[in-house]
């Protein structure tokens, strides 16, 4: 292995650790009751969106190469697809991989 | 005091049901895994990043400073920074997994199973199991989601040159559709879906003000306001 790579890696981890870490340490004096559990669950689930929402309109690495018109389609049509399916995860799932091959090669 | 397997089984078996997130997993370490081998990684280091890291946006940031030749101490600002969304999501599940009867090592260990996937999985089901087991249902979901993981990063790496430009773009919209649709899937309560709105809505929005720290400030905000508002709802 490079030394720059394991390196990288390793300071990348620590990275991650550190948040996931400090997580664990301050729950021990939360009760799950408690207003404070409550309300980092909503900045849990609001960071989340925020994160996916983020990803689809300003994407990093190969999405980039998508329009945002032909990222936005395909992600309403397999919502639709989610919806109509009741709530199902698979299959949106699957169908946005195949619509954005289709959609960015033929339309 | 070991982990109980019945639990840990049944925690390992959730990547098996109809709803799992395992193809969509296996299709984003897929890409890291090409991803990794552009970048010059073998396959050890790549494998070794996945088990290590588990944190796709983390792995993505990582690859982009190694691309621009990034010092090791903005490696870690840069990653610390995009994978911070994990601290509240941990602060938000460890409490519920809490039992004086497990010692601490337990909780320690698997905090490193924190990721969108194995988050949402335990928050849709630990209802369904005794508080004192919830630590080994856990460990078991974190070890099938990472197993996952290695095989997407595996795999990624060995067929790297037969993944094309729309098979690539494919695996790269799969993941945040799917998570979506989970989001969507966990909005059953007033704060929740407010969260989930809210975040949708601001992330984008503060993106265009702070790159950087747009998605804690989003989810910040958006948290705090639905917190408020649910709040509010139930008073």
């Amino acid at each position: 292995m490079s030394a720059n790579i394991v390196y990288a890696i390793l300071v990348t981890s620590l990275a991650t650790f550190l948040s996931r870490f400090l997580g664990a340490l301050t729950s021990e004096g939360i009760k799950e009751t408690s207003k404070l559990f409550k309300w980092f669950n909503c900045l849990a689930y609001a960071t989340l969106a925020a994160l996916i929402a983020r990803t689809i309109i300003f994407p990093a690495g190969v999405l980039v190469d998508a329009s945002y018109y032909s990222r936005s389609i395909v992600v309403f049509l397999s919502l639709f697809v989610f919806f109509i399916s009741k709530k199902n995860f698979v299959y949106p799932t699957i169908f946005s991989a195949i619509c954005m091959a289709i959609i960015n090669n033929y339309i | 005091m070991m982990i109980k397997k019945n639990f840990f089984f049944r925690g390992y078996r959730s990547i098996f049901t109809h709803d799992s997130p395992a193809i969509a997993l296996t299709c984003c370490f897929i890409a890291i895994g090409a991803l990794f081998k552009n970048l010059g990684f073998n396959i050890q280091e790549s494998i070794f990043s996945t088990v290590l890291t588990y944190a796709l946006p983390g792995s993505l940031v990582m690859a982009e400073s190694m691309l621009i030749g990034a010092s090791l101490l903005n490696i870690f600002l840069a990653v610390w920074i995009v994978n911070a969304r994990l601290y509240p999501m941990a602060v938000s599940l460890f409490p519920l997994m809490m039992h004086k009867s497990q010692p601490k090592w337990k909780y320690y260990f698997s905090c490193h199973f924190i990721a969108i996937s194995a988050w949402l999985i335990m928050k849709s089901n630990y209802k369904n199991i005794p508080k004192k087991h919830r630590i080994d249902y856990w460990i078991g979901i974190g070890s099938a989601t990472v197993s996952v993981s290695v095989i997407g990063t595996f795999l990624g790496f060995s067929f790297s040159e037969h993944l094309n430009k729309d098979v690539m773009l494919g695996l790269a919209i799969l993941n945040p559709v799917y998570f979506l649709c989970m989001m969507i899937g966990a909005s059953k309560t007033i704060p929740v879906t407010l969260s989930v709105l809210f975040g949708t809505i601001l992330g984008p929005i503060i993106f265009l003000l702070s790159p950087e720290w747009s998605i804690l400030i989003a989810g910040i905000i958006g948290g705090t306001l639905a917190y408020l508002v649910g709040e509010h709802s139930v008073s």
